[in-house]
C-alpha cells in the first residue's frame, strides 16, 4: 500500500465542493447557497480499496489568476502542493461557464477528473448532458454525480483512485488564441523549454499564457527563478500586446479569454448539451425572482422577512429562554443552600451563575436566530437582499454583502454583533470588510434591548414605540455615517465590482440547517464558558474587594445592635426568618389572609415589618458603602473626572464598565450600584422608577446615556471576535477606543445641548 | 443592428455581447464569468434603486452594477425579446 493520495477538490464558488467534501468524508462544513462560502482550504480523510485519500475542499475560483485571497489559497495549493488528482467540481445546470476553469486546469496538465454535479438541477430544467461525449472532448473522465444526495459519489473516488494510479493521461490539446498570440506562445515555450529553471516551475504554455494576461505573482517569480529569459518572455509579451492594440484595440488578456469561451462553445455544441427547452426559458427560480426582487415589492417583501425573522426568533425563544433561566435560578439556589455565607458562595452565584448564565440564557434566541438565517442563506434569499441594498450601501462605501452583517448584528434591534462580524467574511475587499466589521456593533443588538427599554420606559414611557424606532433608525444612520467616515480616511480604496452571480433559489436540506445552528451555536457556548466567564469572576473581584475596613463594618454591626436592642426576641426571630420559610408556614397553617403572620398579634406585626426595614435599610448601606469602597467603585469615582460632561455619576460608571463585559451586565449593574436590594428579574422595572424620580436624572441624562450606551466600546466577545477575524489586535483596540470617544462625544453633545433648553 | 452600452438596456432586452472595454482585476472579473463578446444576454431586471442590473447569461443569473454595465457594449436584437414563459 503507497502512501496517502491527495485528492483536491476544486472549482467555481457554488459548484457544491463542500456539500461533495462532506459526502466523501462525513465532515460537517458550512454549506450555504451563497457564492463564496468557503475562504479557507478544509481536509478530510477517505478510504477506498484499502488506500488512504486525503481530500482537500478547495475555496471556489473563477479562474486562476490572483486577484483575491481564496484565489492564492486556491491556485497555490495546486501549483505548490502538486495534488496526485484534482476533482473539478462543475455545476451542470452551469457548465458554459464552470468549463472555463476546466480549460485553465487542463492547461496546467493537472491529473484531472471532472465532477459532472447537480445533474438532478439540470434535469428538472430539462438540460441533459453526453458525459462520454464531454469527456473524449476534453481528454479527461467526467462522472455525474449529485452531491446532495451521493449519488455517483463513489464511483467518482473510483475514477479519482484510478487516475492517481496510473498518472494523468497524455497532454491535453492546447487551446488557439489566435494568430498573434499562438505564435508568441511558440517562441515563449521554446524560451522556457531551453531554461530548466523555469521548465521545472510550471508547464510552459501555462506559463505563457500567465506571462501574456500580465499575471503580477507568476511574472515576479518568474523573473525571480530566470532573470535573463525572464526578460525575453517579457519583451514578447509587450511586443504582441502593442500589436494587438494598433491592430484590434484589445489586450491579451481579453483575447485569450474570449478564446477560451469560444473553445467552450465549440465543444458544448458538438452533442455535449441539449435541451429541452430554449435558453431564455424561466425557470421556477427566475420566477420566484419576478416576484421577491420585483422594484416596488422587493423591498416590502424583504421587510416582511426580516420582521418575521424577528417575530419568529423572540416568539418562539420566549419559553426555552424562561427554562434556562429556572436552570439557573435552580443551580444558585442549590449553591445558596448549601454552602455557607462568604465569598466563595458569592464568587459562585454572583460571578460564575450569573454571569455565565446571563450569556447562556441567549442561547436560545441565538439558535433560532441562526437557524432562520441558515434558512434564508440556503434559499438563495440572502444573495438578493444583497442584489436590492447594494445602492445604498455602495454610497457608503460598502458593499451588497455588508447587508447581511448588520442585520444580523441586530438591525433589527435585537440581534448579536458576534455572528454579524462572522458574516463579513463573504466580502471579498479588505477595506470594505473591515468598514464593516467595525461598524456593525452599533447596531441594537439583544444585550442592549433592556437597558435602552428600562430608560426609555424610565423618561420617555408616552413615545415607547417612536423611542425604539427612533433608537434604531439612529443606529443604521451612525453605522453607515461612520463605515463613510473610515472608508474616506483610514480605509481609503475604491468600491468592489459587484459582478456576482444569483444562485438559483433551492430548498435547504434539513440535515444542512441542523449542521448551520448547531456549529454556530456551539462556538457561542464555547465563548460563554471562556471569556464571559473569566470577565465575570474578574468583575465580581472588583466589585467586591477590597472590603469594608474593620472599623466601618464594626459601626453597622453596631447599628444593628442598636436596632434589635429592646424588641422581644419573638420579633427579632421572625423579623431575621428567610422570607421562603414565612411562606411555608403561612402555607402549613393555612390562614384565610396570607399577609397576616399567623401567630403574631396585630402589634407585635406591625414591629416586625418596622424592624425588618430598618435592618434592610442597614445591609443597603452597608452594601452600598462597600461597593462605593471597591475596586469598581473607586474606579468608578476616578472616572467621574471626565464622566462629568456627559453627566454619568460612579454608579452608571461601573455600569458601563460591566457592560463592557456583556452590555446585559448594564441593568443588573445599575440596580446592584443603586442598592435595589437582590438583583432579580423585577429590578429593571423598579430601578426605571428610582430613576424616574431621582432629582439627578433628568430626560437628557437620561437621553445621553442611550446614545452613549448604543455606540460606545463592544463587548467583549465582539472585541475578540473582530481580533480573530481582522487578523489584528489593532483593529480590536481601535473599536473599543474609537467607539468609546465617539459615543462620549455625541453623549456630551445631547446632554450640554439639552441643557441649554 | 444597433450597439449601446449595457446600461442603456432595457428589462427583457436581448442582445449580443459586442465589446468589453475595461481591463485590469475588473475586467477580468467580467470576462471569467462569460461576459465576453459573442455572448447573448438578456436583462431580467433592475434593483430597486435602479441599480445593480441582473443579466441572465448562458442560462444563469449575474449581477452587475451600472458602471460596470457602462463598459459593456451590446449588439441589440432588433425585434420583440420577451422570453417565452414555460
Ligand atoms: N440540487 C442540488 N443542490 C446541490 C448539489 N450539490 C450542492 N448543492 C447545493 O448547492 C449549494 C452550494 O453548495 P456548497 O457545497 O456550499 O458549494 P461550494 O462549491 O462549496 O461553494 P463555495 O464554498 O462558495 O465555493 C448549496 O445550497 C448546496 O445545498 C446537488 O447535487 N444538487
Ligand atoms: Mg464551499
Amino acid at each position: 500500500m503507497s502512501a496517502e493520495i491527495v485528492i483536491a477538490l476544486a472549482g467555481n464558488p457554488n459548484a457544491g465542493k463542500t456539500t461533495l467534501f462532506n459526502a466523501i468524508t462525513g465532515a460537517r462544513q458550512h454549506v450555504g447557497n451563497y457564492p463564496g462560502v468557503t475562504v479557507e482550504k478544509k481536509e478530510g480523510l477517505y478510504e477506498l480499496e484499502g488506500q488512504r485519500l486525503k481530500i482537500v475542499d478547495l475555496p471556489g475560483t473563477y479562474s486562476l489568476t490572483a486577484y483575491s485571497v481564496e484565489e492564492v489559497v486556491a491556485r497555490d495549493f495546486l501549483v505548490k502542493d502538486r495534488p496526485q488528482v484534482v476533482v473539478n467540481i462543475v455545476d451542470a445546470a452551469n457548465l458554459e461557464r464552470n468549463l472555463y476553469l476546466t480549460c485553465q486546469f487542463c492547461e496546467m496538465n493537472l491529473p484531472l477528473v471532472v465532477a459532472l454535479n447537480m445533474v438532478d438541477v439540470a434535469k428538472d430544467r430539462g438540460i441533459a448532458i453526453d458525459a462520454e461525449q464531454l469527456s473524449a472532448l476534453l481528454g479527461v473522465p467526467v462522472v455525474p454525480i449529485v452531491a446532495r444526495t451521493g449519488t455517483g459519489v463513489e464511483a467518482l473516488m473510483r475514477e479519482a483512485l484510478a487516475m492517481a494510479r496510473q498518472g494523468p493521461g497524455p497532454e491535453h490539446p492546447a487551446i488557439s488564441y489566435g494568430e498573434d498570440l499562438d505564435s508568441a506562445l511558440l517562441s515563449m515555450e521554446a524560451e522556457i523549454a531551453k531554461t530548466p529553471a523555469l521548465a521545472r516551475l510550471y508547464p510552459g504554455r501555462w506559463l505563457g499564457v500567465k506571462v501574456l494576461e500580465g499575471d503580477q505573482r507568476i511574472v515576479d517569480q518568474v523573473k525571480a527563478a530566470a532573470p535573463d529569459p525572464a526578460s525575453r518572455l517579457i519583451e514578447v509579451a509587450e511586443t504582441v500586446s502593442r500589436h494587438l492594440d494598433t491592430t484590434m484595440s484589445t489586450t491579451p488578456e481579453a483575447m485569450i479569454a474570449d478564446h477560451r469561451y469560444g473553445y467552450i462553445k465549440s465543444i458544448l455544441r458538438q452533442g455535449v448539451v441539449s435541451r429541452k427547452f430554449d435558453l431564455d426559458r424561466l425557470y421556477t427560480s427566475d420566477k420566484i425572482d419576478k416576484v421577491l426582487t420585483n422594484r416596488f415589492l422587493g423591498p416590502l417583501i424583504m421587510v416582511g422577512v426580516l420582521l418575521g425573522l424577528y417575530y419568529f426568533t423572540f416568539t418562539y425563544s420566549k419559553a426555552p429562554i424562561a427554562w434556562v433561566g429556572a436552570f439557573f435560578d435552580f443551580l444558585a439556589g442549590q449553591v445558596d443552600r448549601f454552602l455557607a455565607d462568604g465569598p466563595l458562595k458569592s464568587l459562585l452565584v454572583s460571578g460564575v451563575i450569573h454571569g455565565v448564565g446571563g450569556v447562556l440564557g441567549f442561547v436560545p434566541l441565538i439558535m433560532l436566530m441562526f437557524f432562520g438565517l441558515a434558512f434564508l442563506e440556503d434559499s438563495g434569499y440572502l444573495a438578493r437582499v444583497a442584489f436590492m441594498l447594494d445602492r445604498v450601501f455602495r454610497t457608503f462605501g460598502l458593499h451588497g454583502n455588508s447587508v447581511l452583517a448588520y442585520v444580523l448584528s441586530g438591525g433589527i434591534a435585537g440581534g448579536c454583533a458576534v455572528p454579524g462580524v462572522m458574516a463579513t467574511r463573504t466580502l471579498r475587499s479588505h477595506r470594505e470588510r473591515m468598514a464593516t466589521l467595525l461598524t456593525a456593533p452599533f447596531m441594537n443588538c439583544g444585550a442592549k434591548l433592556p437597558v435602552l427599554a428600562m430608560l426609555i420606559g424610565a423618561f420617555f414611557s408616552e413615545y415607547q414605540t417612536q423611542f425604539m424606532l427612533f433608537s434604531t433608525l439612529l443606529a443604521w444612520a451612525v453605522a453607515l455615517l461612520v463605515a463613510k467616515l473610515l472608508r474616506l480616511t483610514i480605509l481609503k480604496g475604491d468600491s468592489t465590482p459587484f459582478v456576482m452571480e444569483l444562485p438559483p433559489y433551492r430548498f435547504p436540506t434539513f440535515k444542512g440547517l441542523l449542521i448551520h445552528t448547531w456549529e454556530k451555536t456551539w462556538s457561542y457556548i464555547q465563548k460563554a464558558g471562556t471569556v464571559i466567564l473569566g470577565v465575570s469572576i474578574l468583575l465580581w473581584v472588583m466589585m467586591t474587594y477590597p472590603g469594608l475596613p474593620a472599623g466601618a463594618k464594626a459601626q453597622f454591626a453596631a447599628e444593628r445592635q442598636a436596632a434589635v436592642a429592646g424588641v422581644p426576641a419573638s420579633v427579632v426571630k421572625a423579623a431575621t426568618a428567610p422570607p421562603e420559610e414565612e411562606e411555608n408556614q403561612a402555607q402549613v397553617e393555612g390562614t384565610e389572609d396570607p399577609d397576616e403572620h399567623p401567630g403574631l398579634n396585630g402589634a407585635e406585626d406591625q414591629a416586625v415589618a418596622d424592624l425588618r426595614a430598618k435592618l434592610d435599610d442597614i445591609d443597603q448601606r452597608q452594601s452600598q458603602t462597600a461597593l462605593e469602597h471597591s475596586l469598581a467603585g473607586r474606579t468608578g469615582q476616578a472616572l467621574e473626572s471626565v464622566s462629568w460632561l456627559p453627566g454619568f455619576d460612579w454608579r452608571v460608571n461601573i455600569a458601563l464598565l460591566g457592560g463592557l463585559a456583556a452590555k446585559e451586565v448594564i441593568v443588573s449593574t445599575l440596580g446592584t450600584a443603586y442598592s435595589l436590594g437582590a438583583v432579580n428579574s423585577a429590578s429593571s422595572q423598579s430601578l426605571s422608577q428610582t430613576l424616574a424620580e431621582d432629582p439627578h436624572w433628568t430626560p437628557r441624562l437620561a437621553l445621553a446615556l442611550v446614545v452613549f450606551i448604543m455606540f460606545y466600546a463592544p463587548c467583549v466577545v465582539t472585541v475578540a471576535c473582530i481580533v480573530r477575524e481582522s487578523g489584528s489586535w489593532r483593529w480590536g483596540l481601535f473599536s473599543v477606543l474609537f467607539n468609546t470617544g465617539f459615543a462620549f462625544a455625541l453623549a456630551t453633545l445631547v446632554y450640554r445641548l439639552g441643557g441649554m433648553f | 443592428m444597433t450597439q449601446i452600452a449595457m446600461r442603456k438596456m432595457k428589462k427583457d432586452q436581448a442582445g449580443t455581447i459586442a465589446a468589453v472595454k475595461v481591463g485590469g482585476e475588473l475586467g477580468r472579473r467580467i470576462r471569467e464569468m462569460g461576459l465576453v463578446p459573442g455572448t447573448r444576454i438578456v436583462i431580467q431586471g433592475r434593483a430597486p434603486l435602479y441599480d445593480p442590473v441582473a443579466i441572465r447569461v448562458m442560462g444563469g443569473t449575474l449581477t452587475l452594477r451600472n458602471n460596470e454595465a457602462d463598459l459593456i457594449e451590446v449588439e441589440i436584437e432588433e425585434g420583440g425579446n420577451a422570453p417565452s414563459q414555460g
